[in-house]
Parts: structure tokens; C-alpha cells; sequence
């Protein structure tokens, strides 16, 4: 019993505690908070909307973008990026972004859905732009995966990996995994280019490729045939493994078949 | 056994004494039976665990067919690999513990004899070789001797002109100094093959070209691997230089994506800094300023392609690459 009570006030218990607590923080934010968005398809845009729109952009985006949206030292103009740039950067929680760094990263998201609407109004009202793709234009039922791997491969895969698992850019910059984005965002993202990524406007790839891009990337990211696929990020996380585990085990095995009996 | 002079303790001694074995010191299961018998088990235990790995592989084998989805498959490579993994290393373990901790471990030496043969047996051979040589008159007929050379030197062409030989049937370097591109060649999308309207192209595009009529080509994948070209689409006030003049048409540019240090497809384009890179070894290359290499093992810029708009507003090649493109080779000296 004695043994007993001393682990009870082992000094790493508050440690692990810490841990568990922060685990189940976590995973109750995932499982609330996620984005339960459901391609929402651009409702009618009224005059009122607009208006309202560009309340919101006064109060949460003008210190940067300018008071016209026409850009400032600290952030590009905004005049003829469109609806679809919005609901990208909104949605996603990139925008409004917190700190200033090498580039926006994912955050929860800051705006409702009837918020991102009105500010993409707002926007788009300025020039016109790429709109948000309507539930069939994205719908990965309808798109051809096969041909969608031949596009991915010759246009997304050098920086997003070549089962979209993400990869490092230069200066901290990198390309993020999409797996879990959402076909609306990945069709937005290759209409408008944000950030680093180049557009892949119309010509390049047309509204039709761009579904069977988003029906390929549907079936990335599951369940794995070969066993461990270490984050498929290739020769970085495999290299790490074999030399640190597998190298380890030969060592320790060796050393352990030419120690002494004790 | 002789004894070491020192002197003042500061010279090595001439010869070091060979120290013998370190004692004998007797393991814990040479003194207490019941830890020999514990040993024992353990043995026994990763005997059994091997057994049990060799039964759950049967059962894994016939319990858990795989289908043709991805999860039945994974459960079925899982399974068997787990079962092999223990039916071997438990046999292994099992075997190595025995040795270690219940045979004996007594330490035996071996001596190392010398490694020349007696030296008789060593003037023997040497007189073979003598009264060889003597019966054969080698030194004496030249004419023999040269033949047995010249064959004997012959010989490994035998080897040599296949191995060389099939190294590549195109021996044809001129080939790398020129690709499919030439005037009036139309600029198309890579892999659908549309043909690019330059006033499709919105600023910060990007599109991967090949040329027009690709897969028609004698060797399609060798064209491609050559001619393969990155689009990119800038506001014509960010150009600050490029390899030629009016090779660019309104900002949009056009360079091999076949990087100059080994090869590689270079596409890694960030729009924000006109930066390209290269997935391979990091070489980056400033689309804005003629391709030149801001960072990287690579030499040399990328070679720009020079294009130009026809009368229907497609983009097509004003001409070949003005250079070999790629990697640098022996023969392209220039």
C-alpha cells in the first residue's frame, strides 16, 4: 500500500494531467467547433447585403486593405478578386489574419456563414471577379478521379505532395495539406491563387478538370493498404523512421546479442 | 616472462605482457539452480510466442482474405507481418538467450598460427615456377610471347564492346542541343493539349505547356522530357529582364522547367515572389529577372523560351531554345 500512495504524488503527475486535460480540449474543439459547412451555393445578393458587407469589411479588414479596399503597404487591393477570393480567405479562417508572418495560416473561423456572405458581396460589388462555385460545380460524385490524378500530378503535386499531403516552400512558406479541405475551397483556391499559389484560372484548367481534381483528392488520405504511411509525406518521415527506429532496433539487438549474461 | 626497464616512468616499455584472460566470474544461474530454471522458461516462452506467431500467420492467412479495398488488404498485411515477425524473432531470441545464459561460458583461447607455409614448402614453389619458366623459353622465343599478350589483352573487348555498345542506342548528342519547339509551334495546356488564348491568361497564371502535335512526335515522352515548358503570367511592370528581347508577350513568360543542375522538373511557383524552385536540391530561380538563380546548386538560368501571339491570339514559339536546355553535358561546350 505504502508503494501505492508514494506513486499517487509522483512529481510528474500534474505533467500528466496537463496533458490529458489539453487532449480533451482539443478534442472537444475539433468535434464543436469544425466546419460543418455544406457547399453552401451563393444565395441571391441584394443591395442590403452589399451595404451590410461593407460594414463588416470597415470594421474588421479596412486597417489593412485600405477604407476603398484598394490596398496598403501591409495588404494587397481587393478590387476585382471576387467573391470566391472571400470565401476562401474568410472561410477558412485565414482571414482576418492575427499576426503578420511568412504566410496566413488555417484558424478557427472568425465570421457566420451570413457574414462571409455579405463581406463577399462587399467585394465582389467592387469588380467584377471569380463567384463562388455552385454544389454541382464541386461535387466530387461527378468528377472524373482518374483524369483528376493526371492534373494533380502535372499541376498541384510539385508543392502539395503527390496525394496532396502538403510540402514546404522557402522562407517558412508551405503548401498546406487537402485532405480536409473542402471541395469548395480547393475549387476557390485554383480560381483565385492565394498567397504563394499561382491561379489556375479557366484556360488552364476548366471548371470540369477542376471537379475531377477535387473527386481525386476525395479519396486521398485514408485508409492505407501498406501499413504505416508516416504522414505520406515520402523520403522525409520514411528517412527519419529508418534511420532512428530501424537502425535502432540492428543496434540495440547487437549490442544485445554481444553483451554478457548476467 | 622478462621484465620492463623504465626509467624516470615516462618510456613505454619495448614489449607489452599479455595480461591473459580476465577471471572467470560465474553468471547468477551457475550458483542458483532456480535461476537456471528461470532462464529456462524464458526460453521456453519465446519458443512458444514463435509457435503462436506461426499459428496466428495460419489463421491471419485463412480468417482474413483480402478484398478489394484498401482496409481489408491493410488488415490482412498487418496481421501476417506481425504473425512472421513473431514466429522468426521469437526462434532467434529463443536461441541466443539459450546460448547466452544456459550453455556454458567458459572463455576458450584459440592461438593464431602463422600464415606462411614452411619454408620448404615455399622453395618448392618457387622452383616450380623456375623450371616452368625455363622449359617454356618464354624469354627466349619473343614472337610467342607477344601472341600470348596481344591475346590475352584482346580478350576483355569481348566484354567490353556489348556493355558499351548497349549502353544507348543513340550515340546522337546533337539531340540534346535541340527540342520539338520552332517558329509558329502552338503552346498548349500539358495534358489536355488545348491550345492558351494569351488574353485567357489572368496575372499570377501559371500553366504547364507542351508543345502542339506532342503525342504525334516519333518519340513522344523523349520530346517531352526536352520541351517541357512553365507559363507564368506577371504584371509586365515586374519584369525587370529576360534573355531576349520581345521574347515575352505582355508580361507573360515562358521558361524550360527542365532544371540546369541534373534535370529535374522545376515547378515549384510562388506567385507572391516570382520565385521558382525545384523540388530536387532547393535551386531557385527569379522568373521576374530572366530565370536568374537566386539560391541553389544550380549554374546556370533556365532557358527562356521565346513566344509570341499569332493572328488568332494563341501563343506560339517564336523559335527553338536559343541553347541546350537542362543539365550540363560534355559535349555542350559553349
Amino acid at each position: 500500500m505504502k508503494s501505492l500512495a508514494v506513486r499517487r504524488h509522483d512529481r510528474r503527475a500534474p505533467l500528466v494531467l496537463l496533458a490529458l486535460a489539453l487532449a480533451l480540449m482539443g478534442a472537444l474543439y475539433a468535434t464543436a467547433v469544425a466546419p460543418s459547412r455544406a457547399d453552401a451555393s451563393p444565395a441571391q445578393v441584394g443591395e442590403e447585403d452589399v451595404v451590410a458587407g461593407g460594414r463588416l469589411f470597415e470594421a474588421n479588414c479596412a486597417s489593412c486593405h485600405g477604407p476603398q479596399a484598394t490596398g496598403t503597404d501591409a495588404a494587397p487591393s481587393l478590387v476585382g478578386v471576387g467573391a470566391a477570393a472571400v470565401d476562401f480567405q474568410v472561410g477558412t479562417g485565414r482571414m482576418p489574419m492575427a499576426a503578420s508572418g511568412p504566410q496566413a495560416p488555417v484558424k478557427p473561423v472568425q465570421f457566420d456563414d451570413e457574414q462571409i456572405r455579405r463581406l463577399a458581396a462587399f467585394v465582389a460589388s467592387l469588380g467584377p471577379g471569380p463567384s463562388i462555385p455552385t454544389a454541382e460545380q464541386v461535387d466530387p460524385a461527378l468528377g472524373d478521379a482518374a483524369n483528376g490524378m493526371a492534373i494533380f500530378r502535372t499541376n498541384c503535386a510539385m508543392c502539395h505532395n503527390a496525394v496532396g499531403a502538403g510540402g514546404a516552400l522557402s522562407q517558412g512558406k508551405f503548401a498546406p495539406n487537402l485532405w480536409e479541405s473542402s471541395p469548395t475551397h480547393v475549387f476557390e483556391a485554383m480560381l483565385t491563387g492565394p498567397q504563394s499559389m499561382p491561379v489556375f484560372g479557366d484556360p488552364t484548367i476548366t471548371p470540369e478538370e477542376k471537379r475531377d481534381v477535387i473527386a481525386f483528392l476525395e479519396r486521398q488520405g485514408g485508409q492505407n493498404p501498406g501499413g504505416l504511411d508516416l504522414g505520406s509525406l515520402g523520403p522525409v518521415s520514411e528517412g527519419l523512421w529508418a534511420w532512428i527506429v530501424g537502425l535502432g532496433a540492428c543496434i540495440a539487438g547487437a549490442v544485445w546479442i554481444g553483451a554478457r549474461s548476467s | 616472462m622478462s621484465t620492463v626497464e623504465r626509467d624516470e616512468g615516462t618510456q613505454t616499455p619495448d614489449r607489452f605482457e599479455d595480461p591473459g584472460l580476465p577471471q572467470h566470474t560465474p553468471r547468477r544461474g551457475d550458483l542458483d539452480p532456480k535461476q537456471n530454471k528461470k532462464s529456462e522458461r524464458i526460453v521456453l516462452a519465446l519458443f512458444a510466442l514463435s509457435s503462436l506467431g506461426t499459428v496466428g500467420f495460419l489463421v491471419a492467412y485463412f480468417a482474413l482474405p483480402t478484398g478489394g479495398d484498401a482496409t481489408t488488404i491493410f488488415r490482412s498485411n498487418v496481421s501476417l507481418g506481425l504473425g512472421l515477425a513473431f514466429a522468426l524473432l521469437g526462434i532467434g531470441a529463443a536461441a541466443i538467450h539459450w546460448s547466452k545464459a544456459i550453455m556454458n561460458n567458459h572463455e576458450r583461447v584459440e592461438a593464431r598460427h602463422p600464415m606462411a607455409s614452411p619454408p620448404e614448402v615455399r622453395e618448392a614453389a618457387v622452383k616450380n615456377l623456375t623450371d616452368g619458366t625455363e622449359d617454356s623459353r618464354i624469354s627466349r622465343r619473343g614472337l610467342l610471347k607477344t601472341a600470348l599478350v596481344g591475346s590475352v589483352a584482346l580478350f576483355p573487348l569481348t566484354i567490353l564492346v556489348p556493355l558499351v555498345g548497349e549502353v544507348g542506342e543513340d550515340w546522337n548528342v546533337g539531340a540534346l542541343k535541340h527540342t520539338m519547339w520552332r517558329k509558329g509551334l502552338k503552346l498548349t495546356v500539358d495534358p489536355s493539349g488545348r491550345p492558351i488564348k494569351a488574353s485567357d491568361l489572368q496575372v499570377g497564371s501559371v500553366v504547364h505547356v507542351i508543345p502542339e502535335g506532342l503525342d504525334e512526335a516519333e518519340h513522344p515522352l523523349d520530346e517531352k522530357a526536352k520541351a517541357v515548358v512553365l507559363l507564368v503570367r506577371l504584371n509586365p511592370d515586374d519584369i525587370r529582364s529576360e534573355q531576349g528581347d520581345g521574347w515575352s508577350y505582355e508580361g507573360i513568360i515562358a521558361f524550360s522547367k527542365i532544371c540546369t543542375h541534373v534535370g529535374c522538373p522545376v515547378a515549384l511557383y510562388e506567385q507572391q515572389t516570382h520565385h521558382l524552385l525545384c523540388p530536387c536540391h532547393q535551386s531557385t530561380f527569379d522568373v521576374a529577372d530572366g530565370a536568374r538563380v537566386v539560391f541553389g546548386p544550380a549554374r546556370r538560368p533556365l532557358p527562356q523560351l521565346p513566344i509570341a501571339v499569332d493572328d488568332e491570339g494563341y501563343l506560339v514559339a517564336q523559335d527553338d531554345f536559343d541553347q541546350p536546355i537542362g543539365a550540363s553535358f560534355w559535349e555542350r561546350l559553349r
